[in-house]
């Protein structure tokens, strides 16, 4: 048999760690969880495995480890068969899963001692193994403290440190950036860095889609199944020179992007601060497309592409710009310029511990306010206090002129809810749980009935209805944790990670939504890790050890820190390089 | 406006609980497994015990004793043993719990008219069970003792001591345990479905989802005690039913009495509930916490034991133990048409528990919002 890749199984490549043939696996009914998935792993190289929830990132993860096998197609590590040798396979490889990893009642040091039990290591070379890891993850002052206290950062970076205390040749890292600020999560993949530099192999999953840039090499997984594999680049190439932005746009631009999206040759469109960013269809003009809106002092100017230009490219382009639910939404009077969310010297102290300090911003009507910030430094605190879910210690927050203590009744029927893990009714079906929130807000028939149709017909429930929402697809859940937070027409929403680990393209439906209703005149308070959502934002307030350190508006900020060798920072540059300042001037 | 959210919260409820086709068999079969398991393990007849004789005596009056004692109805077998280590060895090994020893001079003793001596032996491990085998084997004893000619010549002047036993004239125990039983399992299932109700909620986050609703607390505490009291009305109606037409027990007080007592009762079992519930950030710690609460709860209520058996400093703890008083209930208005009087005596206590129990859990619910 002449293969240009040769016969399954035999080894070429001297670094070639992994190799999986034409994997299949599936759990119950349904699509199967994988299907027809093949390719290899290399050492010394960081190896993206990149695709939304529900993709298939962690069933193969899972596959490699020989914890579970494939019902078709198989996979080989080192050489070895999953389904015959998992034995010889496991001494040799580290893997970190998403959650449970940790044992959150024991110390970091605690933690440290199981892992050398389990993995055999020999208590003679313990201390300066512990030693090399605790330095190598900084988490040295922290030994004593217990796993479950620590941060989302360093409770990632104490698993890595876990799954590092037999030096694996292959390392399986599952979604190790979530819930992880940008700081920590550079400071994760610096230390992968080091490690492939030391020849191992990683396989790092995420649902992030920038992360997969800065990859040796990307899997790019979507519904089970293998859309790309290679170097990121590659899959940018395929937009290359269909990414444009269109600059200088004064006056409201979220109208600009949903008029771009629904014109001819638009494949996908975002807001980016003041700017809105665009990807075209190939052979399509950009001049035809953006006639009548770039005009006088609005440019087209090309801009670089990114991974998830070509993502959504790839998956047939973003939805359009137009928003049903927001068209049926009456426009609020958005001439009137009192605030809607006000937040006043809000406090917090938790004992001793000050979790939010004197925290102070207003957002207008129609105008999205974002709250960024590492994990633990108070922005959800800030975002609790706001909307009712916590007590202030002092200051006040007020919700369209109601205060939230006082007024609690009147303050709460005008917001909405949406938080991050789209707080449903799982055992309740579509319908039941539409119904519950129509009344816990007090609408009665006919009204009731009437706005459970509406949202139904705009979110397309039908053939879901009677469906009980545990089982229902991300893309849809998200849609039903909207229509339950919108179903009593509020004026402000508050969205806590409103879209994380969802699929570009339903973000971009979200958004969508999101931002025509800001034009309606409903005003937004987010909560987001995503850069790119915080390029949504109007203004924004970088929360940091329980303050405020910065606020003003994504380009404002950007500005701030740019500088002659680096003037076209990113968001997530600009996130960095605001708490590095910060940090610098309280030692100094 | 407040009925309408407090409805869809209700009926919110009752479907969380009910539309699991699995969680609506665990509220039915479970409760109905357990009424006729517990009914028939927890009985406190002897029935079916084995005894042991060694008989030394050669004549007709031991022979007679070891007939009457094979032949007694709750005595199912009888073995011989040819010397004490015998006994000694079937009684460690608990294949006997009692033995009989009769004397060598056993039938001359009574034949002559001396007193004759027969030795029970108990196996005290057992010493409930004991005490009632002995009382069985000395009613034997005591008939055989009529029937000697000496018996006979003292029986017209002997006083006789006739016992009726009022309301459950054969002392069956399940006309005792099946009522009680009703109050406990309502208690377990009353328990276990208010503790997890919040923490579920706390657990999927929609805990959060509802505290920004306009929802008041109280309106959120109604609503989560509401499914849980009308579930266990169902089950109590389920269990009385049982208790009527399969157990066959009487039932001579007011249906409507009882319900209305059980009422409050829910009510102080399902504030208890909820305030596991707001205490507890999972699940597991709701189940723990309910569990930690179940056993006391049914220990100190005098369902196994009687609460004046109990020590002196311990009694007042059983004050506010709500299964106290519902037993008194459920017994009183089972076996014997307990008075109102006596209904209402119990049923104030238990009112008072139940407000006792909601505003803890009110109050605990508004503090963790701090």
């Amino acid at each position: 048999m002449t293969c240009p890749n040769g016969s399954p199984g035999t080894r070429q490549d001297p670094d070639e760690l992994v190799r999986f043939l034409d994997v299949g696996k599936r759990f119950g009914k349904g699509r199967p969880a994988l299907e027809g998935i093949s390719g290899t792993i290399d050492g010394g190289e960081i190896t993206g495995l990149v695709g939304p929830d529900g993709a298939g990132k962690t069933t193969l993860i899972r596959l490699m480890t020989g914890l579970m096998l494939p019902d078709s197609g198989r996979i080989e590590v080192f050489g070895f068969d999953t389904r015959r040798d998992a034995a010889r396979i496991h001494p040799e490889i580290g893997y970190m899963p998403q959650r449970f990893g940790l044992y959150e009642d024991l110390s970091v040091q605690e933690n440290l001692d199981l892992y050398a039990d389990l993995r055999g290591l020999p208590p003679a070379e313990r201390p300066a193994v512990f030693q090399e890891l605790l330095a190598f993850t900084d988490l040295k002052r922290f030994t004593d403290r217990l796993a479950g206290r620590l941060s989302g950062g360093m409770k990632q970076k104490l698993g890595l440190a876990c799954a590092l205390i037999r030096k694996p040749r292959l390392l399986l890292l599952d979604e190790p950036g979530v819930g992880v600020d940008p700081i920590s999560r550079r400071d994760l993949w610096a230390m992968v860095k080091t490690l492939t530099a030391e020849g191992t192999g990683v396989l790092w999953s995420t649902a992030y889609l920038d992360e997969a840039e800065a990859c040796d090499r990307v899997f790019l997984l979507n519904e089970g199944k293998l859309l790309f594999s290679g170097q990121p680049a590659d899959l940018t190439g395929r937009v290359a020179d269909r990414v444009f932005k269109m600059t200088g746009i004064t006056g409201r631009r979220r109208p600009i992007l949903a008029e771009m999206l629904d014109r001819d040759g638009v494949v996908d469109g975002v807001l980016q601060g003041e700017a809105v960013r665009l990807v075209m269809a190939a052979n399509a003009s950009i001049e035809n497309a953006t006639r009548g809106i770039a005009e006088g002092k609005v440019s087209v100017v090309p801009a670089a592409p990114r991974f998830e230009d070509a993502f959504v490219d790839m998956l047939g382009g973003g939805p359009g710009g137009r928003s049903a639910l927001a068209e049926t939404t009456a426009r609020l009077d958005i001439s009137d310029q009192r605030p809607v969310i006000e937040a006043h010297g809000l406090t917090k102290r938790f004992g001793d511990f000050t979790a939010a300090d004197n925290i102070t911003f207003d957002i207008p009507r129609g105008q999205i306010f974002g709250l960024l910030g590492p994990n633990g430094a108070g922005k959800s605190t800030t975002f609790k206090m706001l909307c009712g879910l916590l007590k202030p210690t002092a200051g006040e927050g007020r919700v369209a002129g109601f205060d939230l203590r006082r007024d609690t009744a009147e303050a709460r029927n005008r917001l909405g809810y949406m938080a991050q893990k789209f707080s449903l009714y799982g055992d309740l079906s579509v319908d039941q749980n539409l119904d519950f929130f129509a009344g816990a807000y007090g609408l009665k028939n006919p009204l009731k009935r009437e706005r459970i149709a509406l949202l139904s017909d705009i979110f397309d429930f039908k053939t879901y209805r009677g469906m009980s929402a545990k089982d229902l697809p991300l893309g849809l859940k998200q849609r039903l944790a909207l229509a339950c937070a919108v179903i009593h027409g509020p004026d402000a929403l508050f969205l806590d990670e409103p879209t994380s680990g969802v699929d570009p393209i339903t973000r971009r439906e979200f958004w969508t939504h999101i931002n025509a209703l800001v034009e309606k005149g409903i005003t937004v308070l987010v909560t987001t890790h995503f850069m790119d959502e915080a390029e949504y934002c109007d203004r924004i307030s970088l929360i940091y050890r329980g303050r405020s350190i910065a606020l003003g508006s994504p380009d404002s900020l950007k500005a701030s820190i740019a500088t002659a060798a680096h003037p076209d920072p990113t968001m997530e540059d600009t996130f960095v390089a605001l708490i590095g300042k910060f940090d610098e001037k309280s030692a100094a | 406006m407040w009925w309408t959210r407090l409805k869809a919260l209700i009926v919110k409820e009752m479907l969380a609980v009910l539309r699991d086709p699995k969680s609506r068999a665990i509220l039915i079969v479970p409760p109905v497994v357990q009424l006729l398991v517990f009914s028939y393990a927890t009985t406190l007849d002897v029935k079916n015990a084995d005894v042991m004789v060694l008989n030394h005596d050669r004549g007709q009056w031991g022979q007679e004793l070891v007939r009457r004692i094979d032949g007694a109805p709750t005595i199912s077998t009888i073995r011989f043993a040819q010397n004490p280590a015998a006994i000694r060895a079937e009684i460690d090994n608990q294949r006997v719990i009692a033995a009989v020893e009769i004397g060598p001079t056993f039938s001359r003793d009574i034949e002559s008219g001396r007193p004759a001596d027969v030795q029970i032996i108990l196996d005290g491990r057992r010493s409930n069970a004991s005490q009632i085998v002995a009382g069985y084997l000395s009613r034997i004893v005591t008939d055989l003792a009529d029937d000697t000619p000496a018996g006979k010549r003292s029986a017209s002047t002997a006083v006789t001591v006739v016992p009726r036993n009022w309301f459950n004239p054969n002392l069956l125990s399940q006309w005792s345990m099946v009522p009680g039983l009703v109050g406990i399992i309502a208690l377990l299932i009353g328990l276990v479905v208010t503790a997890l109700s919040i923490a579920r909620e706390r657990e999927s986050g929609t805990f959060d989802q509802l505290m920004v609703s306009p929802l008041r607390t109280h309106e959120i505490l109604i609503g989560k005690m509401t499914p849980p009291m009308i579930i266990g009305l169902l089950q109590i109606s389920l269990f009385i039913a049982v208790a009527v037409f399969f157990f066959e027990i009487p039932f001579r007080g007011s249906l409507p009495i009882l319900y209305g007592s059980a009422v409050f009762y829910l009510a102080a079992v399902v504030g208890l509930g909820l305030f596991i519930s707001a205490m507890s950030m999972t699940q597991q710690q709701a189940i723990l916490g309910a569990f930690l609460l179940m056993v006391p709860i049914i220990l100190l209520s005098g369902f196994a034991t009687p609460i004046d058996n109990m020590p002196h400093w311990l009694q007042p703890i059983t004050l506010i133990d709500p299964l106290r008083y519902f037993l008194v209930i459920v017994k009183g208005v089972f076996l014997r048409d307990l008075p109102l009087s006596e209904v209402i005596d119990n049923t104030i206590p238990l009112a008072l528990i139940a407000v006792a129990t909601l505003s803890a859990a009110a109050w605990l619910f508004r503090r963790r919002l701090e």
